[in-house]
């Protein structure tokens, strides 16, 4: 995870809301602002100067701190502290194998006014990173697509999408762990196994993990996707 | 295998293998898990000599029968149900003991809908990150039971509690009443909505599961439209998706959601929740949040 050693140190602006009598939810600016505030918990929970806290759930524009004993005290405190901006990951890049097969690769590429070959070069040649996790085990939701190749999701969301696809919708790519419903634009097809418990660490992307999509040809791989459980 | 295990006879509607499920993940996207009605769970382990982090099963409506392979003590608690061990009546709530291939019945619930098995020993299911819990909504931990399957018991940690019966604590009530903490998206409904949810007349819908409870009734009214962002969802939070139909989020619930949460229960009522079975009336109770917390 990034140290912050030596960055400057800034007031983020935030604004904690109430989350029941042992939570709080902590509205930033934007994704960058989160990323610099998780890690600032990170470090601070690692130092042992964060009050005792169940859980530490970063997401699009907000961080939820879950099971403290005085949710008020902290979110007095909060406004006055002196964040350094985020860092880049200090792990090397996991590398995820691409088959760039996805039913909607056309429609996205009508989208970003492209072809579909374009679509695979940019989506290859971006460096993510995991802004956020949820939505299942094992789901990244990953930041790095300019503004202009951000999409929306399906009208229809398909009832099955299967195990491995990788998708887009709004500002995110993710891999999907398991077989699920879902409205994601599906450009591809992964065997990469994101998430397995009897693995340390069981998922493969957490918060800040930076990831690059390698493409393959279906030709050279030819493990079909696995079914989910 | 070995010979402390059960064989499930009748695994009923739906009953899993529970413990206090996994908490301190929900950033990689995993749920709590765990016993719905926590209070039962500890209580049954309690009963038959075991720490309250041994596993159990949790039966829903039906209730679950199975053979056990070894001598043990078992106690049913939650919801109140009859208790036969070889087909003879035993006592619900008190730690019973059990001889080698005995079958051990839970029958329907009378009341609520979910009691909890406590085995000597704990369910010694392969535990995933730390917990037996069997998690719905991701798949993790063991799978819910079925008829035929086996399932290994621990060794057995003390002497069961020296009780005959415990007092019947917790019974559903007529009407499921639940304080809610109004907050973090409370300012996403009109004045109007925030008085429904205070006023208006829900029904536990029968669509409920481990992962929400869902209500009937009327909608809440919404000041803002659209999305809002994904953000992190506590046990207990009350979302409203667009229908405006309060959903309380129980342990199976998804760790980031993108429907605005309007309150969230204090966890301490989330058993009584569990316990609702469908068409029970409900009543929220909305207050302000303890600690201002608005900067």
């Amino acid at each position: 995870m990034s140290t912050g050693n030596g960055a400057a140190r800034t007031r983020l602006p935030l604004r904690p809301l109430p989350v029941g009598d042992h939570g709080l939810l902590v509205e930033l600016d934007d994704a960058a602002a989160v990323e610099a505030f998780h890690a600032e918990l990170l470090r601070r929970a690692a130092a042992g100067t964060l009050p005792a806290v169940r859980e530490i759930v970063p997401a699009a524009r907000t961080v939820l701190l879950d099971g403290l004993a005085d949710p008020g005290r902290l979110a007095a405190e909060l406004p006055g502290w002196d964040v350094p901006p985020a860092t880049a990951d200090d792990r090397p890049a996991v590398e995820i194998p691409v088959r760039y097969d996805g039913p909607d690769l056309a429609d996205v590429a009508a989208l970003w006014d492209t072809t579909p070959e374009d679509v695979v070069r940019i989506h290859s040649g971006t460096e993510f990173h995991v802004a956020f996790c949820g939505f299942a085990p094992g789901f990244g939701y990953l930041t790095g697509l300019p503004e202009r190749h951000h999409v929306p999701r399906r009208a229809t969301p398909r009832t099955r999408v299967p195990v491995g696809s990788v998708a887009l919708a709004g500002p995110y790519t993710g891999v999907y762990p398991r077989s699920s419903p879902g409205g994601w634009q599906l450009i591809g097809t992964s065997d990469v196994e994101l998430w397995n418990p009897d693995r340390e660490p069981a998922a493969l992307l957490s918060p800040g993990t930076r990831v690059r999509f390698i493409p393959v040809t279906t030709e050279t791989s030819a493990a079909s996707p696995r079914e989910a459980r | 295998m070995t010979d402390r295990a059960f064989c499930v006879l009748r695994a009923g509607a739906l009953t899993t293998v529970q413990d206090l499920g996994r908490a301190g993940h929900a950033h990689l996207g995993v749920p709590r898990a765990g016993a719905l009605d926590e209070p039962a769970h500890r209580l049954a382990n309690r009963l038959v000599g075991n720490p309250e982090t041994a596993a159990t099963l949790e039966t829903t409506l039906t209730g679950c029968a199975v053979r056990v392979r070894t001598a043990t003590v078992v106690a049913v608690t939650g919801a109140p149900c009859p208790v036969t061990v070889d087909g003879r009546p035993a006592p619900w709530g008190a730690p019973v003991p059990v001889p080698a291939g005995a079958v051990i019945d839970a029958g329907p619930a009378t009341a609520g809908l979910r009691s909890y098995l406590a085995f000597a020993g704990g369910v010694a299911a392969e535990p995933v990150l730390g917990s037996r819990a069997a998690d719905l909504l991701s798949g993790l931990g063991p799978a819910p039971l079925s008829d035929g399957g086996v399932l290994p018991l621990g060794d057995p940690y003390g002497p069961p509690a020296r009780v005959d019966a415990v007092v019947r604590a917790g019974l559903p009530a007529a009407e499921l009443v639940l304080p809610c903490v109004l907050g973090p998206r409370d300012d996403w409904f009109t004045e109007a909505g925030l008085r429904t949810l205070a006023t208006g007349r829900f029904r536990v819908s029968s669509a409920s599961n481990r992962i929400g409870l869902r209500t009937e009734g009327p909608p809440l009214e919404r000041r803002k439209d659209g999305e809002l962002p994904s953000e992190g969802m506590p046990l207990g939070a009350l979302q409203v998706p667009p229908d405006g139909l309060p959903v309380l989020f129980l342990n199976d619930h998804p760790t980031t959601g993108g429907y605005p949460v309007v309150g969230v229960v204090p966890e301490r009522f989330l058993a009584a929740a569990a316990q609702a079975v469908p068409g029970t009336p409900v009543r929220f109770v909305p207050r302000p949040a303890r600690s201002s917390g608005r900067g």
